[in-house]
């Protein structure tokens, strides 16, 4: 991803900010987690925010998808969304795959999808469906078991699929390789990449694993006790000896 | 032998009325893991409707239930709206506080509104039998009941999993949050089950005291709820074919093995929670329910 990433690792490039934030706060109850954060992504990045256990990761995710109470200002594509709530964000084209799956346990694998296709009323749906069938041959074998019933690679899969269903311009991965196998994670990344360079998909994943994420990102924020401790090029981050001996582990 | 063939009979028709019910609860259980205490005074409110419409307004029987059915299930969306929708849905205590206040609510109003004397009810089944055996008989009644059972159980089938509002409905029973994110609106989807619980409900009260032995009043579904719940609960609680076999299964205990027991009949109600504590021992999610999923 290195060669591909120079013109989008460029935050002056001419790309519309598809997501802009500023001055975001917002937490559970009395409990204020995010102090006040400023990060944007813009139209074909893949953008990464870094950090570790209780840095704000998620929340900062919850905080943008309206699925938490939080003050700043945050903008799509240049509209103020700070009081839509979930079901609205989506069809405006935000799709989130939150921490641990979210898959629908209960449901097959091929209801799952079709119900990511809930906003939409067009009719390729079905060939959809047949679409993430080909990028996943394992849905496609297990297309009517229960989504409880896959491991946790598959419901990975099948979470992010189920994203993509609803179309969004915007993707949002929460932690995508918690829990699961290094190998795992690295293909799932590597399709992250390869679904982002094939179709513009813009994305913001927050991850702990900062040297995949790395890999694949064009920009990386580094979130610390609910703040932006750093930022910058992914391959700049991924060279800075403070971010190397904090979350690369060398 | 013919005796036997009768209390069958006799106890498929009850149970058809203890699956309807249980059914309806079963709508409401899936979507929210919460017991509609009030389910079986809704369907006694709208057994009252439904005989208004075919006694003094003069609708055909049908017409009238079909009618019947649809204003119960709008009550019951309002209701859901008004004082179930501004409660958090994962803290079930004040829930259910809420529908046991209904089923005293409902139930005064519909004593005050109609009177509690018993009212004859039209039948909505041909009279006589489909079937005689010797003394035996398979009374069209019975027919009807079981009849309905398999038609409303195929009806609800069919909206659940042939529909976008029943693919949303059968989301939002499996996981809130994801149903959120995929732009399911998730009150309006719960209370859209309500609706189709009240309606069934309905359907099933007026089955029930469209037996030629039976009328209507306001206690008519004070003893059924209990024995809906145990149906419900025997058959899984998140199961439509549970609540059915649950149903059929506890009308029978309560006809055949009752009588041929030392139980004396007014512990009818304690035998079908007994059977409901042994299997509920052993197979604590019922006989056909969902096993708790591990949600990695």
């Amino acid at each position: 991803m290195s060669d591909s990433s120079a013109p989008a690792a460029n935050p002056t490039r001419s790309g519309e900010r598809v997501l802009d934030v500023k001055g975001l706060e917002g937490g559970y109850g009395q409990i204020q987690v995010l102090r006040g954060l400023d990060f944007h992504v813009s139209d074909g990045e893949i953008v990464v925010i870094l950090g570790a256990n209780g840095a704000g990761k998620t929340t900062t995710l919850r905080a943008v998808s309206g699925m938490i109470a939080r003050t700043g200002s945050v903008k799509l594509r240049g509209d103020e969304i700070s009081s839509a709530k979930a079901p609205d964000l989506v069809r405006r084209g935000v799709a989130h795959v939150p921490q641990g799956r979210g898959t629908l346990p209960e449901l097959s694998v091929e209801d799952n999808l079709r119900v990511g296709a809930y906003i939409r009323s067009d009719n390729e749906i079905d060939a959809d469906i047949e679409r993430w069938f080909d990028v996943y041959p394992v849905l496609r074998e297990r297309k009517n078991q229960r989504a409880g019933s896959l491991s946790g690679g598959e419901q990975q899969m099948l979470a992010v699929s189920r994203a993509l269903m609803s179309r969004p311009t915007l993707l949002l991965l929460d932690e995508p390789s918690l829990g699961l196998a290094p190998i795992i994670v690295a293909e799932l990344f590597e399709r992250f990449a390869e679904i982002n360079k094939e179709t513009g998909m813009t994305m913001l994943v927050v991850e702990q694993n900062a040297q995949l994420a790395l890999g694949v990102a064009d920009r990386g924020y580094v979130l610390e006790s609910g703040a932006i401790f750093a930022e910058g090029p992914a391959d700049e981050l991924i060279n800075d000896d403070a971010i190397r001996k904090a979350y690369l582990g060398v | 032998m013919e005796l036997f063939l009768n209390r069958v009979s006799d106890g498929l028709s009850n149970g058809a009325t203890y699956a309807l019910i249980a059914m309806a609860l079963v709508m409401i259980f899936k979507a929210t893991t919460l017991i509609n205490f009030a389910q079986g005074e809704f369907a006694m409110f709208g057994g009252f409707i439904v005989l208004v419409l075919a006694t003094e307004r003069g609708l055909p029987m049908w017409v009238a239930v079909v009618v019947g059915m649809l204003i119960s299930a709008v009550l019951a969306a309002g209701i859901e709206r008004t004082l179930i929708r501004p409660f958090d849905p994962a803290n079930h205590l004040p829930l259910v506080i809420i529908t046991l206040g209904l089923f005293l609510a409902i139930n005064a109003i519909a004593g005050i509104v109609w009177r509690f004397d018993p009212r004859a009810f039209p039948e909505l089944f041909p009279s006589g039998n489909a079937l005689t055996y010797g003394t035996a008989t398979l009374s069209w009644y019975t027919v009807g009941t079981l009849a309905t059972i398999a038609v409303v159980s195929g009806g609800l089938t069919l909206l659940l999993t042939k529909t976008k509002v029943g693919l949303a409905f059968r989301a939002v029973s499996s996981n809130l949050e994801s149903s959120e994110l995929v732009g399911i609106k998730v009150g309006p989807t719960l209370q859209f089950g309500w609706a189709i619980a009240a309606a069934v409900g309905t359907l099933g009260v007026c089955v029930f005291v469209a037996s030629p032995f039976r009328q209507l009043e306001p206690q008519v579904m004070v003893t059924g709820l209990i024995f809906a719940v145990s149906a419900a609960a025997l058959g899984g609680l998140d199961s439509l074919g549970g609540a059915i076999v649950g149903g059929l299964a506890i009308g029978l205990v309560q006809s055949i093995v009752v009588p041929y027991s030392p139980i004396p009949n007014e512990l009818s109600l304690l035998a079908a929670v007994v059977v409901l504590m042994l299997v509920l021992l052993f197979k604590p999610s019922g006989l056909f329910g969902t096993p708790q999923v591990e949600r990695v």
